[in-house]
């Protein structure tokens, strides 16, 4: 079946699957905005938000663009180059906290 | 819908699966992505580009707010709007959030729509999707003109740092204008459907090319890709 309709996968999914991903999105946003909500702080804070973040994330790459169906070489060939932006946030955090560090030492705190 | 040149094969010799898999799809000598039309694959790594492009922004906009001494606004009073007497927090970014991710629903529906040949079903779906679009861009309008009037330019505001607003209207500018892109480009593939352009083959006036539902699924992915963004930029910028 999959074979002869080219990406007709997609209709082979019940309209439920697609509900049940969108009442969970609006869970998850309506979590994530409670953590501001309640103003949660600190690690919890940051924790919450990344984690509400990623599952969201996952769910609309996965469920609604279909990557869950795709083949691996799709998957990683897609996936892989996102994920290692995250040496970049690494180098930049560095970079960020050196430059930081400078101004307080040569103009000094001004807040 | 048959492509028989490349299907006969696979039909005969079933396709290795998991890492064997994807050795096998690229060392194949013909071409990587198997079960995955051009058209897919090329807005794929059209939003891997852009995801680049994103992430460029949001990086910046976190080495800014990392390396400023003077303190960030912060984005939940800033975003706060007053009703019935009472401030709530971030209230019109929550929404926007919703209403952006009612668009991908619907969206989700009109692709699963239009591989069912609904037409006139996967029609009224995307331009649901385009509604909710383009409320999501008249919110941000309302967005914009609320802090352009409360005195926030991208060289400064009357908050904090005076990064905050170049990282703003660069980041929510930026996506708005995927937004919008987003809604022109749903409202014309929407008509297409409607007219009955891919049940007909009908050619496209641009490509001289005949048109497939696929294209709803391809838009989908641009669209879900713009919702998947404003995850991203609702995590880092206004809850952060």
């Amino acid at each position: 079946m999959t074979q002869t309709t080219p990406g007709g996968e997609g209709a082979q999914h019940p309209i439920k699957l697609y509900l049940v991903v969108w009442g969970g999105l609006f869970v998850l946003s309506t979590f994530s905005y409670l953590v501001d909500y309640f103003n949660l702080q600190g690690n919890l804070r940051w924790s919450l938000i990344l984690l509400f973040m990623i599952m969201k994330a996952g769910l609309i790459v996965a469920i609604f663009m279909h990557m869950a169906w795709e083949r691996l070489a799709l998957i990683y060939a897609i996936l892989t180059p996102p994920l290692l932006v995250l040496v970049f946030v690494g180098i930049m955090v560095f970079e960020s906290d050196y430059t930081h560090l400078t101004r307080i030492i040569f103009f000094g705190a001004q807040s | 819908m048959t492509r028989p040149s490349l299907t006969s094969i696979r039909a005969i010799v079933p396709r290795p699966t998991g890492w064997q898999g994807v050795a096998g799809d690229w060392s194949s000598d013909q071409r990587a992505f198997k079960n995955v039309s051009w058209g897919k694959v090329m807005m794929w790594i059209f939003l891997l580009s852009d995801t680049f492009v994103f992430s460029c922004f949001l990086l910046s906009y976190m080495t800014v707010r990392i390396s400023t001494t003077v303190p960030w606004p912060k984005p939940s009073e800033v975003f706060a709007l007053t009703i019935g007497g009472k401030s709530i927090p971030l209230i019109l970014i929550a929404i926007m959030t919703f209403v952006l991710i009612s668009s991908s629903g619907t969206m989700a529906i009109a692709v699963n729509f239009g591989y069912r040949r609904y037409r006139v079903k996967t029609a009224i779906m995307m331009l649901a999707t385009a509604a909710f679009g383009a409320t999501f861009v008249g919110m941000q309008a309302l967005e914009w003109t609320k802090l352009i009037t409360e005195g926030v330019r991208p060289w400064g505001n009357p908050w904090g740092a005076v990064q905050f607003g170049s990282a703003f209207f660069l980041i929510t500018g930026f996506h708005g204008a995927h937004v919008s892109i987003g809604v022109i480009f749903l409202i014309i593939v929407a008509r297409k459907v409607w007219r009955g352009d891919f049940d007909r083959g009908a050619r496209g006036f641009f490509t001289s090319r005949r048109g497939r539902y696929e294209i709803v699924e391809i838009m989908g992915l641009y669209w879900h890709f713009v919702d998947l963004v404003w995850v991203f930029i609702f995590a880092f910028f206004y809850l952060w």
